[in-house]
């Protein structure tokens, strides 16, 4: 694993000079960022550095003031969100968004439906073309299920799941989506420890199973430098480390980000004994 | 990306002129509608221009009731034009029936007539607000607060529930009975005409042509409003009462937990909108002397149209979308088409939701993932 | 193919029900009096079917359905009343001619919008506009030449005939004028926010109204007579038809909902950002969900202004507006059993009992005793009368448990699976 991967490759995501204001406020500055193929990046800072707005950016939801986004070569500018999952980018949300009312299989029946091969009138007639499509693409919904061992599952109401089952639900969904670039905001958030294991079990599975890229936010600072390989730091609206897990942890900005500049001077005096003694 | 620079056929395409254009095309036809023939009579055009005050300020007293309402537990409440017609109804028979307006010289004999008058006058105009008040924190007590945590619909429904029992309720003929009732106002109304100079209007003459008439009743009503207004922006911003609601609207829960009592703010905040209702139903019923059961449901839904044009949940919205809708009313129907006025004044209110869909003061919709 | 029990279960009753409606009042046991109100309940079933749709499932609050009950209503009253009153088919081919190029002028439209990025709403509500006029003009220029022709080919038929032949297209087409003005009125205004959106329908109601109050001196349908009201329509609005079209609205409805389609427009209800990020475009789903609720509203209207053969403005108040809301959130707001039953139950109740129960001279009481009624049920049963009831057939189905099949892959990687929480 390199510090730089290689610049042949063709990018899965390049973010350039991205800038969103709202109002006088800049939330993200001049961020930049590239993701190849097959990659597992980390994005990380603290409360408030913009993250989830990069997020936002990325998928549609808001619309940059300024800068480049492309995925695949092709720049996301003035697509709306849904058009940018059906490209094949998926996220999930830092606080769960499921569909509280309905049921699992029903949230992972609703991420088939960009690829559902019926029309309304089909539905509407109930033709036989509905019956094979709906069979089809159940049948699908339920296997995928059952890849997360929810299938047993799929008549409850999400909402009443609980709280780790409703995040892999979660996480299944947007993965029925098929997408190549996954997103995930927080997926790790408000979990205990034992459960925060699982999740990191499962965001490796999920890639190798389904051949994904992924970006992930992340607050917990053992999650991100157990699983990421790169990871980009970022504090108000603007990056201030990217590197190797190992980079990042020894990186004076980050830590000053993290824990004020006190400790950040703390630290730097340790690791000079550190090295004295070394 | 530097702002890319945009060929003709891409400005074309991208270029919002189309829709701007359609706004243009709307507002010079209105200008050119109304100008046209104000033009030829710029003394009627100022008097319906000061009509349009009268009326927007009325319109001001009951939508900031929608608004602080709505601000505090997002509730339409359907119920506020009825509490107007209650308003006005408790000030019809304070006056009519029982002659409160002359308390002072029943009391005090001797005192001078303008004075008399003018505390009876307030009398009335405060039974009204207190009764409404009263009316309102009860309707809220019985109809809104067992649902408080209920869908919000189910709240909807009950407000107009209740609106429609007020109305029928009242109409029965026990009650206000189901006519037409012609009121008596306080005072006597007094004209003014504008005409090289202010002169008094005698009973029974018509002014001389061209000039511009107002009365007592638009100063009054200016009057009365703005002390309301500036009082319920006191009440607001200075007090702790106000600082309770403005917290409690912004977040429920929280407020509870900084040791507020929700529940009584908003009772409190019912209250406070209910009285300016009432204020505004005697107002109204003195301007336009008669009235009937039905009399909450047009105005209260102008009123509400107001609140939301300025904003729905901001007070100075909900004042300046009342004098808005005030001159829209009567512009339109006094230069475009009488019987169309209520479609204009709607058609006004969704051209300006679709160029700000949160209303001219209101915040935008934060849209979070 | 095989019929399930469900649907028998359903069916059988259902148009039992219906059948014997119809027998007893060819049998004179029930009065025309009470058939008229069922007639009337079935109407309002399929209004609010419709508004179901729109606020129960979409999530739309929507206020603007008397409007477009009210649009169908005279649209499909001043075919047949063209058709019975003048002989003439004009109303029929004028408005067949303008609904069908209108529908043309949206589709091309769209396309063309579909094709420029970044247009805002209100340039692309001009465009609509644009694309209206031009296709109303060229098809009343076009009707002009077919009028005569279509009013002979209907002479050749026997006259009864040709007269449920106007009606059936009247109902159509009222629905197909509503479901139009819907697609343009609701093109910018679904773009608001939830309240917003229910002023700015409630609003469209407002306008609806009084625009017929003027028909005759604005609009310039002297047949409509303004705020006289409409007389001289055919009361052709028979029990079967009703139930025909009740049937299939409710086959609609239904079928609709158990497919993809459907569950895209309650994703919208249920959390528009995760729709979105599910690549649902909402406001496609929104659109589609308010049109046809409204084309079903448009329906209705033409059923019911051929029930009494006379129109009021009056009767297309907003304060009316409400009902429709009422009774969904009555019956249980996304339960269709639940809408159906309390359309009925409102027709009969308000309507009848209250009006036969109440003695002389408390005629009145009746909407002092109705707002109670509301109050009391909002307070003891806020999740509507019949909850979350539905019957067998309308309901969504689960299908069985998937069983991983020929242990080999499926099992492999369920064994795999990390963090098995439960």
């Amino acid at each position: 694993m390199t510090d730089q991967p290689d610049p042949t490759l063709q990018t899965m995501l390049e973010i350039k000079g991205l800038t969103k204001e709202f109002g006088g406020l800049k939330a993200v500055n001049n961020f930049d960022m590239e993701i190849y193929p097959g990659e597992l990046v980390g994005l990380i800072g603290p409360n408030g550095a913009g993250k989830t707005t990069i997020f936002n950016l990325i998928t549609g939801i808001y619309v940059p003031t300024r800068g480049i986004i492309r995925f695949k070569n092709t720049n996301l500018m003035g697509f709306q969100p849904h058009e940018i999952t059906q490209m094949g980018i998926a996220r999930t949300f830092q606080n769960i968004r499921l569909f509280p009312n309905l049921t699992v299989l029903d949230n992972v029946r609703i991420a088939y439906h960009i690829h559902a091969g019926y029309s309304m009138v089909d539905a509407i007639l109930h033709n036989r073309r509905y019956d094979q499509q709906e069979k089809a693409l159940t049948e699908k919904a339920q296997e995928f299920l059952s890849v997360f061992n929810m299938h047993t599952r799929q008549g409850e109401i999400a909402k009443n799941l609980p709280y780790g089952e409703q995040r892999r639900l979660e996480i299944a969904r947007a993965l029925a989506a098929s997408p190549e670039l996954l997103l995930l905001d927080e997926p790790a958030a408000g979990m205990n420890p034992k459960e925060v294991a699982e999740l990191m079990d499962l965001i490796h599975f999920i890639r190798e199973r389904f051949n994904l890229t992924i970006l992930l936010i992340e607050h917990q600072m053992r999650v991100v430098m157990g699983i990421c390989e790169r990871i980009t730091v970022m504090d108000f609206g603007e990056v201030i480390a990217r590197g190797t897990p190992e980079v990042i942890q020894n990186d004076e900005k980050v830590i000053e980000a993290y824990l004020g500049r006190g400790a950040a001077a703390i630290s730097q005096q340790l690791r000079e004994k550190r090295s004295h003694v070394a | 990306m530097e702002h890319e620079r945009l060929n003709f056929k891409d400005r074309i395409i991208k270029g919002k002129w189309i829709g701007k254009l359609f706004l243009v095309m709307i507002a010079l036809l209105a200008i050119w509608g109304i100008g046209s023939k104000a033009i030829y009579n710029p003394q009627l055009f100022i008097q319906q221009i000061i009509n349009g005050l009268q009326l927007g300020f009325v319109y001001a007293l009951i939508a900031l009731g929608y608004t602080m309402v709505y601000g505090i537990v997002r509730l339409i409440n359907f119920a506020h034009g009825d509490v107007f017609m209650v308003g006005a109804m408790v000030s019809y028979f304070a006056v009519g029936v029982f002659h409160l307006q002359q308390w002072p010289s029943a009391v005090f004999p001797g005192i001078p007539l303008y004075l008399s008058l003018t505390i009876g006058t307030i009398t009335v105009i405060l039974l009204s607000m207190i009764v409404c008040a009263i009316l309102a924190m009860v309707i809220e007590k019985i109809a809104y607060k067992p649902l408080r945590n209920a869908p919000r619909i189910s709240a909807l429904i009950t407000a107009i529930g209740m609106s429609f029992f007020l109305e029928y309720f009242g109409a029965l003929p026990f009650v206000f009975t189901p006519n037409f009732i012609p009121y008596k106002r306080p005072f006597d109304i007094v004209t003014w005409y504008v005409n090289n100079g202010v002169h008094q209007l005698q009973a029974g003459k018509a002014p001389p042509q061209g000039s511009v008439i107002f009365s007592n009743i638009l100063l009054i009503i200016v009057l009365v409003t703005i002390i309301l207004v500036l009082a319920l922006t006191y009440i607001v911003q200075r007090t702790k009462v106000g600082k309770a609601m403005r917290a409690s609207s912004y977040d429920k829960a929280t407020s509870r937990l900084m040791g507020i009592n929700v529940d009584g703010i908003i009772s409190i905040t019912f209250a406070i909108g209910a009285a300016l209702a009432g204020a505004g139903g005697v107002l109204y019923a003195t301007a336009y002397p008669s009235v009937f059961f039905w009399m909450g449901m047009i105005p209260g839904l102008k009123a509400f149209i107001a609140a939301v044009l300025g904003g729905i949940g901001s007070i100075p919205g909900a004042f300046v979308g009342a004098l808005i809708m005030g001159q829209a009313e009567v512009l339109a129907a006094g230069y475009i088409s009488t019987p169309m006025r209520d479609a204009i004044s709607f058609s006004i209110l969704i051209l300006v939701l679709l160029i700000r869909p949160t209303g001219i003061f209101g915040e935008p919709e934060a849209e979070k993932a | 193919m095989k019929i399930q029990r469900s649907t028998l279960a359903f069916w059988v009753p259902f148009i039992g029900l219906l059948v014997l409606v119809q027998v007893l009042s060819s049998v004179g046991i029930l009065s025309n009096f009470w058939v008229t109100l069922l007639k009337i309940g079935a109407v309002m079933s399929i209004i609010c079917l419709g508004l179901n749709l729109i606020y129960g499932f979409n999530g739309q609050f929507s206020l603007g359905q008397w409007g477009f009950y009210a649009i169908g209503a005279y649209a499909g009253a001043d075919i047949t009343y063209r058709w019975t009153q003048l002989h003439s088919a004009s109303g029929l081919v004028v408005v067949l001619l303008v609904v069908l190029l209108v529908a043309l002028a949206f589709i091309l439209v769209s396309k063309l919008m579909s094709r420029l990025r970044g247009l805002d709403t209100l340039s692309g509500f001009t465009l609509y506009i644009i694309g209206l006029l031009m296709a109303a003009v060229i098809a009343i220029f076009i009707g002009r030449y077919l009028i005569n022709p279509i009013t002979n080919l209907l002479n050749l038929l026997p006259l009864n005939i040709a007269s449920q032949i106007v009606f059936f297209f009247a109902v159509l087409l009222g629905g197909g004028v509503a479901a139009e003005v819907s697609y343009i009125f609701g093109f910018p205004v679904l773009t608001l926010g939830s309240d917003y959106f229910g002023i700015a329908t409630l609003g469209f109601s407002i306008i609806v109204k009084v625009l017929l109050d003027n028909s005759d001196t604005l609009l310039g349908f002297e047949e409509m007579k303004g705020a006289r009201g409409m007389i001289g329509i055919p009361k052709m609005t028979s029990w079967i038809w009703v139930s025909i079209f009740l049937v299939i609205v409710i086959i609609v409805t239904r079928n609709l909902l158990h497919s993809t389609h459907g569950r895209a427009i309650i994703s919208v209800r249920e959390d528009e950002i995760a729709a979105k990020a599910m690549g649902i475009n909402i406001s496609q789903q929104k659109t589609i969900t308010f049109v046809l609720g409204s084309f079903f509203a448009g329906l209705a209207g033409a059923l019911y202004a051929h029930v009494n053969g006379f129109l009021h403005p009056n009767t297309f108040s907003f304060i009316k507006t409400f009902d429709p809301m009422i009774i969904i959130v009555f019956g249980g707001l996304g339960s269709v059993t639940g809408t159906v039953a309390a359309a009925f139950t409102w027709a009969l109740v308000l309507e009848g009992l209250l009006r036969l129960v109440l003695p002389q001279g408390f005629e009145t009481w009746r909407y002092v005793i109705y707002p109670l009624l509301l109050l009391v049920l909002m307070l003891l049963r806020p999740q509507g009368l019949f909850g979350t009831f539905e019957f067998p057939y309308l309901r969504q189905i689960l299908p069985p448990i998937f069983q991983p099949r020929n242990s080999a892959k499926p099992t492999e990687t369920v064994n795999e699976i990390p963090g098995d929480g439960a």
